[in-house]
Order: structure tokens, then sequence, then C-alpha cells
């Protein structure tokens, strides 16, 4: 019996939180818009939470790249098919890796501080006296964040799999010998626009939107103590991560799934 | 009478704890009101339902004669921007330097020209005689000083109504009496009325026109300063003269002592 009550109202409590996350969103996306107040914002969040990122974003895109035209280098050469390795790569980045792991790292680099960055400002009441100020702080903090993550997330995707492409180059071709003009020509012909790239980056703005409500809407109802505040900034990356490759199972069933 | 703000039988409660029962107080145009009371007992609570950050029961809160709890989202907001509250934490934002956490009120709600602005900020600044650390970061401020930034900011657009949160907990005792000083003299100057939540007794008696008390859900006593020394209630003169036991008591509500110490001996 009390595991019941339990259970009904750990899942009142989901509920109740998923419909405040919900108020958040709709109070941010249909803010008042103050075009000249509010792009500045944003492009100032854009480079915290994108420029910022690029790093991380580069050197893991440059790694990831090379480990995957190693591996599959090694398999398709007794295939005697060391020339698809271009589409092999092209393909593995473009549908699957660059979005997943783009909005993995950006959980984990930029979600969890916008979640402490809100937090804090919660904490230490700057949003409370947003408030009193008769300025709404899901229009003036929430609202440039959760744009800057949704328009950061989709173009770090294409940068980590571009620079991915050239880092499977870099190994396939300059170290282990494929030839340049099939690694290119091939991939050319087997990557098709619409199928490919477009689908990445549409997997790639709805993890960007999934990943940064989760971070906004974590910082914004945290406890504001010090642990209330670990707490969100873990369950962020956390939830986030889960919501990630849930997602991107459903997504690539709906898009590359024949049955 | 003239009253900025009127509480009319006032119920609030937090989850299971009862906060308020019932309480009525008026705040007159131009003066300067305390609120004092034991901490814990919900000072903070009642300015926020002031602000109408919070909701209450039941009973009703007039600002200028309209009702705080039943108005729509847009007037609240424009009723807010003739209020400001300083903060117990001051809550300046961290990312800005002192000037713009300042000028952040004018630039939200004004159209102002930059150089206006400028002007408008350097002023307030002076007046709470932070000029010269403009260009600090909150981060550089002391304790002090960042209490009197907020309150620059919360003068910036001349409100009608400020509220005041605890704002003399932990300062020292210049500070404490700079902030009592421009309290009383921006209440004057800039004919103010503000509301002070406070447990510093001697300060706050010095610059309040009227003092309320509330303890255990209740106002326990009210008047102006003379009157409230003079009170004959045993609640008041504890809290006046920092008795550690009285009809406040000494300990937390708990079992007898022999009790509980007989329990754990028994159960381990």
């Amino acid at each position: 019996m009390k595991a019941l009550v339990s259970l009904g109202a750990s899942t009142l409590d989901r509920i109740a939180a998923l419909g405040r996350a919900t108020a958040i969103l709709t109070g941010a996306l249909f803010a008042k818009p103050t075009p000249m107040k509010s792009f500045p914002l944003v492009l100032k969040q854009i480079y915290v939470v994108g420029v910022q990122s690029l790093l991380i974003i580069l050197v893991s895109g440059l790694f990831i790249g090379m480990v995957m035209a190693l591996q599959a280098y090694t398999v398709l050469v007794s295939y005697g098919a060391e020339d698809s390795l271009g589409p092999m790569v092209a393909l593995s980045l473009l549908r699957e890796l660059g979005p997943v792991v783009t909005a993995l790292l950006f959980a984990g680099r930029a979600g969890s501080a916008l979640t402490a960055e809100i937090g804090l400002m919660k904490a230490t009441e700057q949003l409370s006296s947003l408030e009193m100020m008769a300025i709404d702080p899901l229009r003036r903090v929430i609202a440039p964040r959760f744009w800057a993550g949704v328009i950061s997330m989709p173009l770090l995707a294409i940068i980590f799999s571009t620079v991915g492409i050239l880092g499977g180059h870099a190994v396939g071709v300059d170290w282990l010998g494929v030839d340049s003009g099939s690694y290119w020509s091939i991939m050319q012909a087997t990557v098709e626009f619409n199928q490919d790239v477009v689908n990445g980056i549409i997997k790639s703005l709805v993890f960007a939107f999934v990943v940064t409500w989760i971070a906004v809407f974590k910082g914004y109802d945290a406890v504001p103590t010090s642990e209330g505040i670990s707490k969100a900034t873990t369950q962020t990356v956390v939830h986030s991560s889960l919501a990630i490759l849930g997602l991107d199972f459903v997504l690539t069933a709906l898009m590359f799934g024949t049955y | 009478m003239n009253d900025l703000v009127t509480i009319d039988n006032l119920h609030f409660s937090r989850g299971d704890r009862t906060i308020y029962e019932g309480i009525s107080l008026n705040i007159p145009k131009g003066k300067t009101v305390a609120v004092m009371g034991p901490s814990g007992i919900g000072k903070t609570t009642l300015l926020r339902l002031i602000g109408g950050q919070l909701k209450p029961d039941s009973g009703d809160i007039l600002f200028k004669g309209q009702s705080i709890p039943s108005m729509s989202r847009t007037s609240l907001y424009k009723a807010r921007r003739q209020m400001s509250m300083l903060f117990q934490s001051g809550a300046l934002f961290t990312d800005m330097s002192v000037f713009d956490n300042v000028a952040f009120p004018l630039r939200e709600h004004t159209n102002l020209s930059e150089s206006l602005i400028r002007l408008m900020v350097l002023m307030k600044l002076q007046s709470v005689g932070l000029r010269g650390a403009a260009d600090l970061m909150p981060s550089e401020l002391s304790g002090g000083m960042a209490r009197r930034a907020a309150l620059a900011r919360a003068i910036a657009l001349d409100p009608e109504l400020i509220l005041y949160d605890e704002p003399f907990a932990g300062q020292d005792p210049i500070s404490m009496g700079v902030l009592v000083k421009l309290i009383k003299e921006l209440n004057d100057a800039l004919n103010l009325t503000s509301v002070v939540v406070t447990h510093d007794v001697t300060e706050v008696m010095s610059i309040a026109d009227y003092v309320y008390i509330l303890a255990d859900k209740h106002i326990i006593g009210s008047g102006t300063p003379q009157e409230i020394k003079q009170s004959e209630s045993e609640l008041v003169q504890q809290f006046l003269h920092g008795q550690a036991d009285g009809p406040v008591p000494f300990h937390f509500p708990a079992n007898t002592l022999e009790d509980e110490l007989l329990l754990t001996g028994g159960t381990k």
C-alpha cells in the first residue's frame, strides 16, 4: 500500500514538473517580442553557449572522424572495399554521430552551465528582483538562452561532421593510403542532401530544443540552495543524455527505417 | 486616511504551515513603517505578498486602492513599476557593473537616450555615495556597498513605495549607520513611502514613523516607536529587550528531554 502511495505521489510530481516545464517554455517562446532589446541578448548567449563550445566540438569531431576511418578501414580492406571509406565516414557522421555526439557534448558543456547559472540567479534573488522590477524573467533570462541553444547546436553539429570528415580523410587517405579521388567522389555520389544532410540537421534541431529546454527548466525550477543547484546540474546532464539517445532511436526509425 | 498600502484580514499559509492568521495593517503615504518580529515569522513573505509574488489564501492587499491579488498580470507589472524592493542579498546582477545595474531598469522601462541615462545613474549613485564605484563589478563590493548599490537601483525609476527586506542584517555598525541615514533621507527627499522589515530594533525605531510587531501569525503590537516602548505586552517587551526566554520560548517545541533520552536509550 505504501509503495502504491509513493508511486502515485512520484507520478504526480513528475506530471506537475512537466506542467511547470511547459509553462516556462510557453512563457519564453511567446513572450512579447522586443527585437531591439532581445537581439543583443540572444547574440551574447550564442557567444557563451555556442562559440565557447567550439573547441570541444572541433577536437572531438576530429578524433571521432579519425577513429571512424581507422576502424572502418580495417573491416573494409578485408573485403577490398576500402574505396567506400568516404561514404562510410560521411554517412555515419551526418546521420548519427554528428547530431548525437554534439548534443551529448553540448549538454555537458553548455547545458550544465545554463542550469547552474539560472539556478544561482534564483538563489541570489536575481530572478525575484527582475520580477519586482516589472521585468519578466522568462523573457529577459530564459528566452535568450533558449533561442541561443536552439540556434547554436545545429551549427555545432554541422561543424562537428565537417571536421570529422576531414579527420577521416587525414587517416584514411593521408595515412592508410585510400585514394583521395575515390574518397571524395564516392562520398559525393552516395550522400544525398535531403536524406542525409537535412535529416541530420533536423535531428540536431530536435536535440537542441530538448536539451536547452531541460537545461533552462532545471535551472529555473532548482531548489535555491547549493545542494539543490548541484542536483539540478546533474539532472540536466543525465536527463538530456537519456532524452538524446531515446529520441535518436525514434528519429532514426522515422527517417531511415524501412518497414 | 491616505494610505498607500492597506492590508485587510490577510490569511496566508505555506504547505501545512500557517504564516498569517488575519493580519491587518496600513501603510500611510510618505511615512516609514517598520515591521518587526522574530526571525522565521514570515516578514519577507509579507513583502512578497505586497509585491504580488505570492497570493494570499484570503484577505486583500490594496495598493493605491487597487487589489494586488486580483490584478491581471499586465496591471500587476504596471503596479510594480511604482514600487521597488531592496532584497536582503542586494540581488545585483553579477554579470554587470554597478553602473549597468543601476541603469538596467531605466534601459528596460524607458526610451531615454544613453547620455540622459548616464546622468540619472550618476545622480542616483551620488545619492548613495557610490559614484566612484560605478565601474566596479558587484563581486568587488563589500556587503554594505552592495546593498547601497542595490538601493540606487531600487530608486532608479523613482518609485512611490520601497520595500526593504532586512536592510541592516549582517552589516557592521558604520554601514548600518549609513543605511539608516540613507533610508531616512531618501524617504524625506523623494517623498517615498518605505516599509522596512527588520529585527534590528534600535536602528529602525530611530527612523520609523510607525511600527508593527508580528509574532505567532498575528500583529501583537503597533504604534509609534514611543508607544511601542511603553507597551505592556510581555511579548513586545521580550522582543525589544532581546530576552532569551519569555513568551517566545528558548526551546523549539519538542518532547520532554526525559522522554527523548529514555526513548533513544531504550530502543538501541
